[in-house]
């Protein structure tokens, strides 16, 4: 393949002795280094690389920057490495590329879109979404479905991503976005007070605008003042230079969020070091040097692939040694952007002819061109484009901009490049991501970065100053204020400034939609949002169904809602809205908008962040053994918990059944060391435990537990627990396992804020410790051959704990039980935990010690009516509701947490939601968990719920199926019947009951 | 993302140590009884959404544990102040005219 638009070298920046290979959509074409894949296809002539979302019309190249709304391309040669939507125009060509066009299906020179009627133009006129949200649901979906496929939004990768990514957190006294003249002499300045300073850039080098200059700076050409520049700063221990870095986010306070792109340009699968990075950079001062996209002018067909903008011709010309056609027609409202129609003819293919909108220019860009013997016509405009695949020609006519109609005879030239200026638009985007509303500033007809609160500056191009010996000058100043505002320096710029020449230009013309023979609603299609197909009809269309606020008619039009972010419409759009409302754009206003500034990767977001180091598991001292004995796992918040230990051929349901019994019959054995424990300390550590429970612990001796239950102030249950009181002084509270790190804060709050005068002090031993369960009518035999002290129920009652070895280690052992059998419940320091546990199994091995997990847990607790909180309560049960007044205490001086919200009526009344027992009708049916409860199963729907099942459970020990539920008034209707509509439609039948199931009287704990 | 410095370390730290706590300055009654369940009611429910300065409590959880006030603009998320428990605010909506 010849690279038909390649001419004579003379950019430094294209590497003629390295040809890089790649593919577009299927084809294999070839470029050089230092292109981008844009510059690549237009240098093969590549005019048509993709279709539009809505009206399926082909879409050139149309920009060289992060404007760029068509050239988005899906980016990668296989599933892993594929990534939708970045910009041809940011993307740096390697060898191999493999690209394809997101919009576009079956393919971008044959179209089904277009072929079958327009489908989607028709289906979605302007307001589409809003109507469409309007409707049911279900049309959206088919909708949706069509717009995809068609319209092409790009494809995710399917497979994982092999590639590393990291994230840096960094510091810095200035923070300056942007790395053109602006940007680089703030840089500069602000670093030579010694200032910390980072200065990023989103291209592949430094320079910005003056990569593609050639005013002179110094007498030199303003790519040496560029490498003298960064010759300086690369030298300085205080400056961090970050190229290929974009500044996606400014958040609050000074945060900035940078996707710094290390590997992306050297191809797929780079394994040196992490592919992309992100910098959260606090920054003491941030500057803005941001600078300027130039608009594009609003007229008919202004989408056929040819049509460009004026600075991309000379960005392509100059920097990429491409000129992207024959034959240029140039539209312009100014001065400026002549240099393009120069630098065409300069590399040899002929202008036809300049329309400059104004009546007349004497600026020295326009002699310039004058004397080159360019043909220029004043006081006209390009009003419509013909052509399909490629621009073969204008309409020309002369126009007033100011009553927006052609005054005059249509005139039709033959080209094959239309290159437009409008002006500049002040890139506001970052400036605005804080909340900062852009302010209209008339004399640059753009929008500028308003009132904010943050630390922020801004110079150069984002303040409307284009002419390059100001932008440098203005670098200058603002790099030294901000040095100084973060302490360093005096404020002031002691240097001499570079000396160049800015071209005399004469004033621009602001025009942003240009009229047409028809009106508005019957010319040729204008596009001003080219990613989202809005025209300028279909944005007055909104304007005449009453959509005035310019923020409605954003969402109404989908204006500026692509990944571009309207950088390349939104104001044009603004301008045509303020017209067709009779108001100024300074009146109308802009949209804010927002982060991510272009797309950014969710690898970069997510950065080391992922699979196990997304969240960190935690796992008891006796992990390895569960593991060993085949153990399957429940998450319990971050806690690997054995959830059973299945035998082979066995169902859940057998081993639950073996583990229960065993349990039951003979001893089980329980990792119980995710319980959380919290130390507390302190000579108030009983009063502190008196105001948060609900129960006394004035009179807990030393050596004894107990259980208690904690409220919110609103009176309902949010933690249990038990206690046990170490000596006067400390006490060693259990919490649930996904309640530990909430309680403790609990704890802080109240000690903190309302009673700072209690000496008390807490602390988080929930790792010291692994705890064990040895639970079973045989529970003491095991742990009697392991132990080194008497644990006859005369020597260690219920209730008690006591200091002791077991397996030689020292022990605190807690007889407290959650199954309702005889239970010891043995902690040892952490790093003894495995040993330990080996040493009861061993010993228990005679006895059919079974070790059991949560499920078996939580049946076993459930026979006995003891509550998990968060599984039976939901924060709004009370204790009065679980039928535990014995947990509350009656004659507690201090009116503890909880209490007096108990005295509110709705807390008093007798319909509230009460725990109770069922028992299924069927004794082999297990109700489902959430299933509604009515009381009259022959209501017509909807019926009146009066509660729902909490936990339900087949018990092997008792041979039937049971649950806990809370009904309306449940307390008092034990023996009567209720009704559970299922989902299958059946309904079943339990009878309420008390919820303790098994050993009413609590025998066999006690023995 | 707020940058937020803690008066009991001393130091300006990332918002992701620290958790956010509610309305600050609500005294627990002393006596709660003798309360009416309306008065009960505004202790307990009743809080203040200012568009503007607000005074709110925080934790360092991630930190030193310590709860702590903060004087904050909800509009523009500005913190005027931090202060340590039991102190009171140098700046207020009625201060700030
Ligand atoms: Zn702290």
């Amino acid at each position: 393949m010849s690279q038909i638009n390649r001419i004579a070298a003379s950019s430094k920046r294209i590497n003629r002795t390295r040809t890089l290979n790649f593919t577009f959509n299927g084809k294999e074409y070839q470029g050089f280094e230092g292109d981008t894949v844009a510059s690549a296809l237009l240098a093969n002539g590549v005019d048509v690389i993709g279709r539009s979302f809505k009206y399926s019309r082909p879409r050139g190249i149309i920009t060289s920057d992060s404007q760029e709304p068509n050239a988005i391309f899906q980016i990668g040669s296989s599933q892993s490495s594929t990534i939708p939507n970045p910009r041809a125009t940011q993307t740096d060509l390697y060898n191999g590329l493999t690209a394809s066009s997101t919009n576009g299906w079956p393919n971008v020179d044959f179209d089904l879109m277009s072929t079958v009627g327009k489908l989607g133009g028709s289906m979605m006129p302007p307001g589409f979404y809003y109507k469409t949200f309007m409707f049911p649901q279900s049309l959206w979906m088919s909708y949706e479905h069509l717009i995809r496929k068609g319209a092409g939004l790009g494809a995710s990768p399917t497979l994982s991503d092999p590639d590393s990514y990291d994230k840096m957190h960094q510091h810095c006294d200035v923070m300056i976005v942007g790395g053109g003249p602006a940007g680089l002499a703030a840089a500069l300045s602000a670093a030579k007070t010694g200032a910390r300073v980072i200065i990023s850039d989103e291209q592949n080098e430094f320079g910005g605008s003056l990569l593609c200059s050639k005013q002179e700076i110094n007498g030199d050409l303003p790519s040496l003042w560029v490498e003298k520049v960064m010759t300086q700063l690369t030298k300085m221990d205080n400056v961090l230079l970050l190229p290929r870095s974009t500044v996606f986010g400014y958040y609050d306070h000074n945060l900035l969020g940078i996707n710094e792109r290390r590997t992306d340009h050297l191809g797929e699968n780079q394994q040196q070091c992490s592919r992309q990075r992100v910098h959260k950079v606090r920054a003491k001062q941030v500057i803005l040097a941001t600078g300027a996209h130039e608009r594009p002018l609003v007229y008919g067909n202004n989408d056929v692939p040819g049509c460009m903008l004026a600075t991309a011709i000379s960005t392509y010309i100059n920097r990429y040694d491409v000129v992207p056609g024959n034959e240029l027609v140039l539209m312009t409202t100014n001065d400026n952007a002549y240099k393009a129609a120069i630098d065409w003819h300069q590399a040899g293919r002929k202008v036809v002819t300049i329309v400059d909108t104004r009546s007349a220019s004497n600026g020295e860009l326009v002699k310039r061109a004058k004397s080159l013997g360019i043909d220029i016509i004043f006081g006209h405009a390009v009003i419509e484009v013909s052509g399909k695949k490629r621009v073969k020609g204008v309409d020309i006519a002369p126009i007033n901009a100011v009553n927006h109609s052609v005054i005059g005879a249509v005139k039709h030239l033959s080209c094959d490049t239309v290159a437009s200026s409008g002006g500049w638009s002040p890139v506001v985007h970052l400036s605005s991501h804080t909340g900062s509303r852009p302010i209209w500033k008339e004399e640059v007809a753009g929008f500028v970065p308003g009132e904010t609160v943050q630390k922020q500056h801004s110079c150069g191009g984002l303040e409307g100053i284009y002419a390059l010996s100001k932008v440098l000058s203005d670098g200058f100043t603002t790099g030294a204020l901000a040095a100084q505002a973060a302490g360093k320096g005096e404020g002031v710029f002691e240097g001499s400034l570079p000396l160049t020449n800015d071209p005399q230009e004469d004033e621009s013309m602001a025009l942003f939609h240009v009229p047409h023979s028809k009106k508005t609603s019957r010319a040729p299609k204008q596009f001003v949002d080219y990613q989202n197909d809005v025209t300028a009809a279909g944005i007055e269309l909104a304007n005449r169904e009453g959509f005035e606020s310019i923020e409605h008619v954003k969402r109404y039009t989908a204006l500026g809602f692509g990944t571009d972010q309207g950088k390349l419409g939104n104001i044009n759009g603004m301008a045509i809205t303020a017209k067709s409302l009779g108001k100024t754009i300074a009146e109308t206003g802009t949209t804010i908008f927002r982060p991510m500034y272009t797309p950014t990767t969710f690898g970069a977001l997510a950065g080391a962040d992922v699979k196990q180091l997304f969240d960190p598991a935690r796992f008891s001292a006796m992990h390895k053994w569960h593991l060993e004995n085949g153990a399957e796992f429940e998450d319990v918040g971050q806690w690997k918990r054995p959830w059973y230990f299945p035998r082979p051929v066995e169902t859940m349901q057998e081993s639950l059944e073996r583990e229960c019994l065993a349990v039951r019959n003979d001893v089980g054995i329980l990792d119980a060391s995710t319980l959380g424990k919290i130390d507390i300390q302190g000579k108030d550590a009983r009063e502190f435990l008196n105001r948060v429970y609900t129960n006394p612990w004035s009179k807990l001796a030393v050596g004894k537990c107990r259980y208690g239950v904690m409220c919110k102030e609103d009176g309902m249950v949010f933690d249990d627990g038990v206690t046990a009181c170490i000596n006067d002084n400390r006490f060693l509270m259990t919490t649930t396992t996904g309640g530990a790190a909430g309680v403790l804060q609990w704890l802080e709050l109240w000690h903190q804020t309302e009673w700072p005068e209690l000496e008390v002090y807490f602390s988080t031993v929930t790792d010291h410790w692994s705890t064990m369960t040895v639970t079973g009518p045989k529970a003491r035999k095991v742990l009697e051959k392991v132990c080194d002290i008497d644990v006859s129920n005369d020597n260690f009652k219920y209730m008690d704990w006591i200091e002791a070895k077991v397996a030689g280690v020292k022990a605190r052992i807690f007889r407290i039980s959650f199954t309702g059998e005889l239970s010891f419940e043995i902690n040892v320091q952490a790093n003894y935990g495995l040993h330990t546990w080996k040493a009861v199994m061993a010993a228990g091995e005679e006895f059919n010690i079974t070790p059991y997990g949560t499920e078996t847990m939580h049946i076993l607790r459930a026979e006995k009516g003891f509550i998990i909180v968060g599984q039976d309560t939901d924060g709004s049960v009370t204790p009065q509701d679980l039928d535990m007044n014995w947990v509350v205490g009656k004659n507690k001086e201090f009116s503890f947490l909880g209490k007096r919200s108990w005295g509110r009526d709705d807390n008093q009344r007798d319909d509230r939601k009460q725990m109770v027992g069922l028992k299924p009708k069927d004794p082999t049916f297990v109700l489902p968990e959430g299933a509604q409860i009515v009381f009259d199963k022959d209501q017509p729907i909807p019926m009146t719920m009066v509660g729902h099942v909490t936990s339900s459970y087949y018990s092997a020990s008792m041979g039937y199926s049971f649950a806990l539920a809370v009904v309306k008034g449940g307390i008092n209707r034990k023996g009567q019947s209720v009704f559970l509509p299922l989902s299958n439609g059946t309904t079943v039948e339990a009878e309420i009951c008390s919820p303790i199931f098994y050993d009413p009287k609590g025998a066999r704990q006690n023995v | 993302m707020l940058h937020i410095y803690c008066p009991y370390c001393e130091e300006m730290r990332e918002e992701e140590e620290f958790n956010p706590a509610g309305q600050a300055h609500i005294e627990r009654p002393l006596q709660p009884e003798e309360l009416s369940d309306e008065q009960w009611a505004r202790y307990l429910f009743f809080r203040k959404n200012p568009r503007g300065l607000h005074h709110e409590m925080w934790v360092h959880a991630h930190g030193c544990r310590k709860y702590f006030n903060i004087t904050r603009n909800t509009v523009t998320y500005q913190i005027m102040e931090t202060y340590k428990m039991g102190l009171q605010p140098n700046i207020t909506a009625s201060k700030e005219g």
